[in-house]
């Protein structure tokens, strides 16, 4: 590589080719002063009036009318034309319909074979089309790599109102009894359900994405109970950074592999073990838990951001 | 016109319903939120109509009990899969648009769509 390009600058963290180009200044929470507010009020009095000012403004009206009548003209048609369709389409539940083809079919008689899963769906989703789910665990990791992106607040401007404003309500966490006791019957529940559901998805309903959704809510009773500064023990960015990282490194590697096998007719050499067992289906078992827990930090950041902007 | 399944088809009649009823939320409602809400109802139907697509009668989950194999035993278990992806990309679809709306809330402090315009208009943008 080139020393001193605009790559490797880039690379090394010399330059960073986006600043100024893009905002990047992270948005602060809405503190006005006292006598902004009421102007503002009045400022946003003002342009309502100015535009649902109807009485007066005749074209506007006309606008407001032929807009609602033709959204509603719009919906009628469109709900028309689809029930006409639907109408049409092969009765509801009968097994000769197009939709229920050879490749259902050989998902059902082949999959317990082939997968060594008892719940034939985790079965199609995490071993036929793994790359789907791949796909599936990005786009959430992606999300919210942009929900950091929206609303992370930097840790250093600690005098900023939403941060004083969450210092303010910490007296509510210590005097928040009834949800603490609660919480702390019901979030060592939820998590151990979430666990069950995840470790036993491959041989009954559930799976990676209901487990970690499972467990994210228990996270999010236990932070709403306890406050952030219980959670920030066991939770931060970096956990989320790593575990992220960790889960779907992992995954992609394991499934490139077994497809490289399988295209190959190679031996695997991943035992798919006694149907029905927990230690079965070969890679089913990690992969699931994989997607829990990128499914359940996911969850909790999401909280976190939209709640703190902040761990 | 209307063909010969539309009450044995009932639930995608559903489905198509709901999927106006979100829409027509899109179109009509002014304010961010209840918009997200709309688009939200859109995806439900969108899973409702696929779930129906699935459903094969008199037959159950495509989980393997007592070794039963048969294709007649199972109904169609492709699009039980379509509808997670669905789920998960609602999921992130849903927190993007909120998060970008809490940042608009910050900036113009309304979340009605007109005034946002009628205020980026006198910013001259």
């Amino acid at each position: 590589m080139k020393k001193n390009s605009a790559f490797s600058r880039w690379f090394y963290g010399e330059k960073d080719t986006l600043l100024g180009k893009v905002e990047m200044k992270p948005q602060n929470g809405h503190a006005p002063r006292a006598g902004e507010i009421r102007e503002l009020m009045e400022e946003r009095r003002l342009i309502r009036e100015h535009i649902y000012d109807v009485e007066d403004n005749q074209k506007l009206r006309l606008f407001h009318r032929l807009y609602q009548a033709a959204a509603v003209v719009f919906c009628l048609m469109l709900m028309l034309i689809m029930l006409v369709v639907v109408s049409w389409l092969p009765e509801n539940g009968d097994p000769d319909n197009p939709v229920n083809n050879e490749v259902s079919a050989r998902y059902i008689e082949n999959g317990l074979q082939e997968t060594g899963a008892v719940n034939i769906v985790t079965g199609m989703i995490l071993d036929y089309r793994a790359f789907d789910t791949f796909g599936e665990s990005n786009v959430l990791f992606i999300s919210t790599v942009t929900v950091l992106i929206l609303l992370h607040n930097k840790k250093k401007e600690k005098k900023t109102s939403a941060e004083g404003g969450m210092r303010a309500d910490k007296s509510i966490y210590e005097e928040n009894l009834i949800l603490q006791k609660i919480a702390g019957i019901l979030v060592p529940i939820i998590v151990i359900f979430g666990i069950y559901v995840i470790l036993n998805g491959h041989l009954s309903p559930g799976g990676g994405f209901s487990g970690g959704a499972i467990i994210g809510a228990g996270l999010i009773l236990y932070q709403n109970a306890f406050g952030f500064e219980k959670t920030e023990r066991f939770f931060t960015e970096k956990t989320y950074k790593w575990v992220c990282f960790v889960s779907l490194t992992f995954y992609c590697l394991a499934k490139s592999y077994s497809f490289f096998t399988g295209a190959n007719h190679l031996e695997s050499g991943i035992p798919l073990g006694k149907a029905g067992a927990i230690l079965s289906s070969g890679l089913i078992l990690p992969l699931n838990i994989c997607v829990g827990l990128v499914v359940a930090c996911t969850m909790y950041t999401f909280f976190a951001m939209f709640r703190k902007g902040d761990f | 016109m209307f063909g010969p399944n539309l009450f044995t088809n009932y639930g995608e009649a559903v489905s198509v319903i709901l999927f106006v009823i979100g829409f027509s939320n899109l179109l009509m409602q002014k304010n961010l939120i209840k918009k997200i809400i709309g688009l939200n109802i859109m995806d439900t139907a969108v899973y409702l109509f696929l779930a129906e697509k699935g459903y094969i009668r008199d037959r159950v989950a495509p989980i393997v009990v007592d070794g039963v194999q048969e294709v007649e035993a199972y109904i169609n278990p492709v699009p039980s899969g379509l509808v997670l992806t669905g789920i998960v990309v609602s999921v992130s679809v849903t927190a993007i648009m909120l998060s970008l709306t809490i940042r608009l809330y910050r900036r113009y402090h309304t979340l009605d769509l007109d005034e946002i315009s009628m205020l980026l208009k006198k910013e001259g943008r």
